[in-house]
Order: C-alpha cells, then sequence, then structure tokens
C-alpha cells in the first residue's frame, strides 16, 4: 500500500517538475535547478550516513571533485557523456581509496569522520594553492581561489547545450531516479545487508558478512551519487571554486541530513530545500550571519530533536490516520 | 652544518605548531572521548583575545596571550561544555554534531563582531642568526612553550589531586562516583582545561598567522589527524604524532610547498590509521599518560 | 561417538597480562555431536569459546575446522566456513523486524525463492511467528535469546557455538530453549557453554568440564557429576549453582 504511495507521489513530481519550466519565469526554473542539484547531495549523505551508518563528514570532498572532474574534462573533451562519465568515476574511485583505508583499518565512526572532513579541508587548501599559471590540466587552468569560470554546459549528442529548462528536468529526473533506485535497492538482500550492518556491525560479521568490503561498496556509491551532484552543480554555474570544498559547505550537507532525519532518505531532501530556501533569504539581508543561524540550528537539533523532522511528521500522520493494515494486524490479534 | 641545525629548528616549530594547535583537543578527547569541533573557532578567539587585550586594554603582549587569552576561552569552554556538551555524555557522534554547531555559531557572531577581515599584531622576538642563516626568535620561543606545555601538562595529570581524579575517571567514571568524587565537575573541568590551551595556542600563533574568523577550519584538519593518530594517551600520544606529522609536513614543505606538506601529512595519517587504527598510543606506551 | 572429527583445538591457550586464562588445552568436537562446556565462574570455559570461535586470538596453540586453520581468519571467513555463533548478551539488528533478522542469516548459497519458506519455518520453531514483524528493539529478553538462536536455525552451519543461551531465562524459557537447541543439532554439531547445572542436565549430552583454564573432566552429565575433581571445584566456589 504504502509502495504504491510512494511510487505515485515520485511520478506526481516528476511529471510536475517536467511541467515546471512551462508554468514560470526561467529564472525561477534557474534557482530551483540548484536545490534540487543539492537535493541529491543530501540523497548521497541520507544513504551512506542515514541507511549506512557511515558517518562522512566531508561529503563536499566528492561533490567538488564531481564538480572539478567536469569542469576539467569538459575543457578538455568538450562537455559531452565522457565529461561526465568522468565527473562520476573520479570521486568514487577516490572514495574507494580513501574507503579501503578506513574501513579495512577498521576504525571507528568518530575516526571516519575526522578523516573525511580532514580530506575535504585539505583538498580545499590543495586546489586553493593552483593559482599560478603553472597549474592546468590540458585546457584548463586550475585558477586557484578565483576557480574555473566557463564551464561548457552539457550538450546534446548533436552539439546544442541543454538550456536551463533541460538542464532542470534532467537533474529532476536524475534526483527521482536515483531516490527511486536507492530505495528498491534497499528492500533487496543486499540493501538490508547495509541497513544490518549500520544496526549491529559485529553480528553482520558474525553472519559472515565481509563488512569492510560491503561498506566500502556503499561509501563509493555515495561518493559516485555525490559527485553526479557535483557535475551537475559545475553546469549550473558554469563555474566551480574551491568553496566547493569548504567546511560550511560539508556542515550544510549534515545539517540537511540532521534536521530533515537520520535514517530516512525523504527527510534530508527536504531539509534541503527548506534550509536552502531558508538561506537564500537570509543572504538577502546584512544584518544576521547566515552561519550563526546554520550553527545554532544544528545545536539545536541535535540536543532537543536528534531524529529530525522526518520521523517526526510520520509520528503525526500515523497519529491522525490509523493506516489499514494496522487495523488488520489487531484484528488478526484479536 | 648551519644548513642541518635551521632545519632541525624548522622542523621542531613546525612540530610546536601542531602541538600548540591540538594540546587542547588532546586533552578532552584522551580525558573525556569527546571530540571537540569547536576547538578551531577556540584557537580562533584566543587569538582575538591576545590582540585586543593588547592594542586596546594596553596589555603587555605576554600577559595578554599567556594569561587573558586562556583564561577567557577556558571561561568561555566552560560555559559551552555547561550549555551543550554535558547534556551528551555517552553520545559521541552528537557530541561531535552538536560542537560543530558551535564552531559555525562562533564564526557566524565573530563575522558579525569584527567583520571578515584579518587582523595582524607585530612578532614580539627579533631573529637569531645561526652561521648564514637565521631563524625567527618567535620560532624558538614556541618551541620553548609547547615544551613547557608538555612539561605542565605532565605534573597536572601525574602529581595534584585534579590529576589523579581526571585519570579515574577516565577509566572508570562510576567509580570515581562510588568513591565520592564528581565526575561531572572533573568532565567540565577538563573541557574548561582543552579549550584554555586551545586559547593559550591561538594567541600563540596569532603573531606569526593574523586573526581571521574563518582561521579555525586551516588549524583543524591538522589539529585532529594529529589527536586520533596520536591515541588515547594524551601526552604520549601528541607528543609522538606531533613529531611524526610535524617531520612529514616540513620536510615535504621544505622538498615543494607548504600545501604538498599538508597533503603528505594526510596521506601519512591514512596510512598509519591503516596499520595502527587506535592511534600511535593504542599499539604503543599504552601505560602513558 | 559416531561422526568425524571437525573441529580440533590442540594445545590451545592464551594469556591476559602474565595470567594464563586457558593454559593449554586439546579438544575435539565431532559431526552431530552436542557438547556442553562447563566450569565455575572464571574457570575459562568462555575465554575458550571465544578462542573457538575466533573471538579472541589465541597466543599457542592452533583451532583447526575441517582440517582447515581458524586462527588468521576474521570473523565473516569463520562465519562463511560454517560456524554459526551464539553471543552471551543478545546481539540482534534492533530497528529491523524479527523476520529480517532470520532472513539476514540465511547464508548466500541458498536460493532467493527459498529464503521465505526457511524464515517461516524458522519462526514457527522458535515460536515468533506472531511476532515476525516487530522490531528486535520490543522484544522481551527471552524473545531475543530465541532469536539468535533462529538465526543459527537459519543458517544451518556445520558447527554452532552456543555462549549461554539460557541466561536471564525463566525454567520454562529454558525448557524451549532446550528444544530449539535440539532442533539446531539436527543440522549442526553443538557446543553450549554454560553455568547453570539444571540447564546441563536438561540437555543431558557429553560434558566438559573446566577449571582454572584447563579441562578437569570430560564424559557423559553423571559420569562428571561423581567426579571428585569436578565436586571439589564446585564446591569450593560458593557462587555457582550447585550441581
Amino acid at each position: 500500500m504504502s509502495r504504491i504511495l510512494q511510487t505515485l507521489a515520485l511520478l506526481v513530481v516528476l511529471a510536475g517538475g517536467m511541467a515546471l519550466p512551462n508554468l514560470v519565469e526561467l529564472y525561477t526554473v534557474y534557482e530551483v535547478t540548484v536545490y534540487v542539484v543539492m537535493a541529491l547531495l543530501a540523497l548521497s549523505l541520507a544513504f551512506i550516513w542515514g541507511k549506512g551508518g557511515i558517518m562522512c563528514l566531508g561529503q563536499a570532498s566528492f561533490f567538488g571533485l564531481g564538480a572539478y572532474a567536469y569542469a576539467i574534462a569538459a575543457l578538455n573533451f568538450g562537455p559531452g557523456l565522457l565529461a561526465v562519465a568522468i565527473a562520476i568515476s573520479v570521486p568514487t574511485l577516490f572514495a574507494a581509496i580513501l574507503g579501503y583505508f578506513m574501513f579495512y583499518g577498521r576504525i571507528s565512526d568518530i575516526y571516519v569522520g575526522v578523516i573525511t572532513l580532514a580530506v575535504s579541508l585539505i583538498l580545499m587548501n590543495l586546489v586553493n594553492s593552483t593559482s599560478g599559471p603553472q597549474y592546468r590540466i590540458g585546457a584548463a587552468q586550475l585558477g586557484g581561489f578565483n576557480g574555473i569560470t566557463g564551464i561548457p554546459t552539457l550538450a546534446w549528442p548533436n552539439g546544442t547545450p541543454l538550456d536551463p529548462a533541460a538542464l532542470f528536468r534532467l537533474s529532476l529526473t536524475l534526483l527521482v531516479g536515483c531516490f527511486a533506485a536507492i530505495s528498491l535497492y534497499l528492500r533487496s538482500r543486499a540493501g538490508k545487508v547495509v541497513i544490518a550492518i549500520r544496526e549491529n556491525e559485529y553480528r553482520a560479521e558474525l553472519l559472515g558478512y565481509n563488512v569492510a568490503l560491503s561498506k566500502l561498496v556503499t561509501f563509493s556509491a555515495g561518493g559516485a551519487l555525490a559527485g553526479l551532484a557535483g557535475c551537475l552543480f559545475a553546469n549550473w554555474g558554469a563555474f566551480v571554486s574551491p568553496t566547493v570544498f569548504a567546511l560550511v559547505q560539508s556542515a550544510q550537507i549534515i545539517i540537511w541530513v540532521i534536521v530533515g532525519g537520520r535514517g530516512t532518505l525523504i527527510g534530508p531532501i527536504l531539509g534541503c530545500i527548506a534550509l536552502q530556501w531558508a538561506t537564500t533569504q537570509l543572504g538577502t539581508q546584512q544584518t544576521i550571519q547566515v552561519n550563526l543561524v546554520l550553527g545554532l540550528v544544528l545545536t539545536f537539533f541535535v540536543l532537543v530533536v536528534p531524529a529530525g523532522i522526518a520521523p517526526l511528521l510520520a509520528k503525526c500522520a500515523r497519529a491522525v490516520t490509523p493506516s489499514r493494515s494496522r487495523i488488520t494486524a489487531k484484528e488478526k490479534q484479536a | 652544518m648551519d644548513l642541518a641545525s635551521i632545519l632541525t629548528i624548522e622542523i621542531l616549530g613546525s612540530v610546536a605548531v601542531l602541538v600548540l594547535i591540538s594540546i587542547g583537543l588532546a586533552v578532552v578527547f584522551g580525558m573525556m572521548k569527546v571530540i571537540n569541533m569547536a576547538h578551531g573557532e577556540f584557537l580562533m578567539i584566543g587569538g582575538y583575545v591576545a590582540i585586543y587585550a593588547k592594542n586596546w586594554a594596553g596589555l603587555n603582549f605576554w600577559v595578554s596571550s599567556l594569561v587573558v587569552a586562556p583564561l577567557c576561552v577556558g571561561l568561555l569552554g566552560l560555559a559551552l561544555e555547561w550549555l551543550v556538551v554535558r547534556h551528551l555524555y555517552g553520545r559521541m557522534i552528537d557530541t561531535m554534531l552538536a560542537t560543530w554547531g558551535i564552531s559555525l555559531a562562533l564564526i557566524g557572531a565573530m563575522t558579525m563582531l569584527v567583520g571578515n577581515t584579518t587582523t595582524g599584531i607585530s612578532t614580539p622576538l627579533s631573529s637569531v642568526t645561526i652561521g648564514a642563516y637565521s631563524v625567527s626568535g618567535y620560532g624558538i620561543y614556541l618551541i620553548c612553550l609547547a615544551l613547557a606545555i608538555f612539561v605542565l601538562l605532565y605534573g597536572l595529570f601525574r602529581f595534584t589531586a585534579f590529576g589523579l581524579q581526571a585519570r579515574a575517571t577516565t577509566q572508570n567514571a562510576d567509580m570515581v562516583a562510588a568513591l565520592g568524587g564528581n565526575p561531572r565537575r572533573i568532565y567540565s573541568m577538563t573541557f574548561a582545561l582543552g579549550a584554555a590551551l586551545g586559547g593559550l595556542g591561538g594567541a600563540a600563533l596569532a603573531p606569526i598567522t593574523g586573526v581571521i574568523p574563518t582561521i579555525g577550519a586551516t588549524y583543524i584538519a591538522k589539529a585532529f589527524i594529529t589527536v586520533i593518530s596520536g591515541g588515547g594517551a594524551v601526552i604520549a600520544g601528541n607528543l609522538s604524532a606531533s613529531l611524526l606529522f610535524g617531520t612529514v609536513g616540513q620536510v615535504f614543505t621544505y622538498l615543494y610547498t607548504p600545501v604538498i606538506g599538508e597533503v603528505a601529512l594526510l596521506v601519512a595519517a591514512v596510512v598509519l590509521i591503516r596499520i595502527l587504527p587506535k592511534g600511535i598510543t593504542g599499539r604503543f606506551f599504552r601505560r602513558s599518560i | 561417538m559416531n561422526g568425524e572429527v571437525i573441529l580440533k583445538a590442540e594445545g590451545l591457550g592464551i594469556s591476559f597480562g602474565g595470567v594464563h586464562a586457558v593454559k593449554a588445552v586439546d579438544f575435539e568436537l565431532r559431526a552431530g555431536e552436542l557438547r556442553c562446556l562447563i566450569g565455575p565462574n572464571g574457570a575459562g570455559k568462555t575465554t575458550f569459546f571465544r578462542l573457538l570461535s575466533g573471538q579472541h586470538k589465541p597466543t599457542r596453540g592452533t583451532v583447526t575446522f575441517k582440517g582447515q586453520t581458524l586462527t588468521s581468519l576474521l570473523p565473516y571467513q569463520i562465519s562463511r566456513l560454517g560456524i554459526g555463533i551464539k553471543t552471551q548478551v543478545p546481539s540482534l539488528f534492533e530497528d529491523m523486524t524479527v523476520a529480517e533478522n532470520l532472513e539476514l542469516a540465511v547464508p548466500h548459497g541458498v536460493h532467493a525463492r527459498d529464503i521465505p519458506h526457511r524464515v517461516a519455518e524458522v519462526l514457527e520453531r522458535i515460536g515468533l511467528a506472531d511476532l515476525r514483524d516487530r522490531p528486535c528493539a520490543e522484544l522481551a529478553h527471552g524473545q531475543r535469546q530465541w532469536v539468535e538462536l533462529g538465526q543459527i536455525l537459519a543458517s544451518r552451519p556445520a558447527v554452532a557455538l552456543l555462549d549461554e543461551p539460557a541466561a536471564g531465562m525463566t525454567h520454562i524459557e529454558s525448557v524451549k530453549t532446550v528444544e530449539i537447541i535440539r532442533d539446531i543439532t539436527r543440522y549442526s554439531a553443538v557446543i553450549v557453554v554454560e553455568h547453570d547445572m539444571d540447564f546441563i542436565r536438561m540437555i543431558g549430552d557429553r560434558v566438559t568440564v573446566f577449571e582454572q583454564g584447563e579441562v578437569i573432566a570430560e564424559g557423559s552429565f553423571q559420569q562428571v557429576a561423581q567426579d571428585p575433581q569436578v565436586r571439589a571445584a564446585y564446591l569450593g566456589r560458593k557462587e555457582t549453582t550447585d550441581a
């Protein structure tokens, strides 16, 4: 029952999204696209942390690598599928290498958090230091803290670049598609193992599951997803700078997940869209610093609503409308 | 010969910087098993306090950096422990996230107060000449300061009643409570001590780097790596990890650039953690402080 | 005993900081056997169990399973060879349902089509069919122990190692636990570590007695219960359940 509802909801979102560029101004479409791209990033962390229990505090690393890899590849090989493939493979490979050292070393969650965060910060410093003219990869000048400008937008096979409406439709389709794919995967046996490892790593190991390998796969998949988001982000702004690796960027992803609800896929997506909207509103006035607000929100939620909004909403919904399956279960018991 | 001694001093200098930025974090992590994500902001605020105590209150640099900065940041730490951290003991991940929130909030608040620009302060000591080379006298002061911190901390943990209780609390907080001690008080004192050490470190480094509200981010990657690679023992772990990474970082900085030095440091840490998942003192010097 | 030897320990021992928790134990388990390890608290039986299951690495000696040395393997590799472990404190996937907990225990070789059938069968055997869709976090202590035994039933290992399967159970629950353990022996050779003598009496099969890190007696329950050394070991310590 809930599966049918979920599928229906996804189709409605998709259909609404396809129609949206015809209904609103182009500028609004452009604004909304970045929400969708960031939602994909939120989904990547919701998957590896919320479902897989891997506390990656530096998810921005893979996002940034995806964005830079697309920029460099598109400038060198043209904005085609090859560039997209490179934009996804680079962060995936990077996640796999990093994950190998972390998971086969069997380090604790805290250490995973610290290492991933340190990696994102050092990537930022590294890219920041590439301002000299000697730092170029093929046709792409890395540009240090100025970043790379004039990134060519993804083009159709015939060579015409995607217009903002098409980019929006592509991003939304990818978001809905990835959401559906992850949901399906988590219902499969392999997906249940991902959750089982989050629940009890030792028991999973005793049942014969190679925990290190499973985490490595989950973590790399999360890296790929974040990389895809980064690729879309580079397309959206035609610009990328080292701030994609910044501490604040990593913090934001964490905040989306915490506020939306760890353990759900939809919560972080909603949290991402709501908070992005809120920070955009905040950004237009000059008195209160965005970081101050984000920091207070994070601390507040960890202290007071550690499970996030989504489980809270679900509880309210259940309280209002007792679902049919629950009633029949009760009848059975009686 | 001169070159070798200069190089040694530079390596020791970079070891000292690592010690100064990470020792407060190491105290809190080692004694309380809390990763304090706001430690970088404690350093940043320590730097600001030192600068304003000197420029506005007209205090001597040594007084403002060695007394006022640690005191103020220690009090801030005490307040934050009371407000946030103590509600989350036993929930390591949540503590980390909540202190990250504090970190962001402090960055935001400082940006509103002082703006997003670098404030500087002049280096108080002149340089020292060794043969054909010269080294900064302040760099040598930092090495001495780091050493002094180790000696004082060792004395504190080894020979004082607080140190004994703190070490006992780390081993078994319930037992300490059963014997009439107060683990909560020990924890909040320890957290304040860690914050004060952060303030001290930040103030000491302010003349070299200047201070900007976001400077914490440039410190914490190295500080975290040093602390988790060091492992559970505060002094032995921090000293060994700082020596290792300070040397690796400085050698690569000398050969290439500071950023490559940082990357080398990170790579060394990731490889180390694969070999010694519980840090250096998880494997060696396990009985040390 | 009829079957061939499948699990074998030779000179197995471990020291913690100079204390020989387990000295140098030789031990054999045959296919189809149900063996109890007993001994007073601190006798080294649980440590020995953890050496057998790979949770501790021995400081001397080896464990072999069907001729293969286990001592250098990781827990998941040991499990895949066909050794199932029930730990002392129930350790389950708390937020997942009883059925999911059992499903995850079914080994890789089993065809996807047969998994639901296997799960339903185990649910019936452990008597938790009504609670199949409950998260394990909501179960009572005894039921959690049964889910863990159910995981062993679902995986059908060649050897099942059970650490205090009746710990914290009422007498009635213990009786049901004995039935489940008998079910497990249909597919697996079983080692049960227990200090509750009543429970051992109910299982009543071959018994190995530990004291101070050594095996001091081996035989049927009646035989060991008569053994003067065993009686001395138990009577000498007040904290254990009397035989």
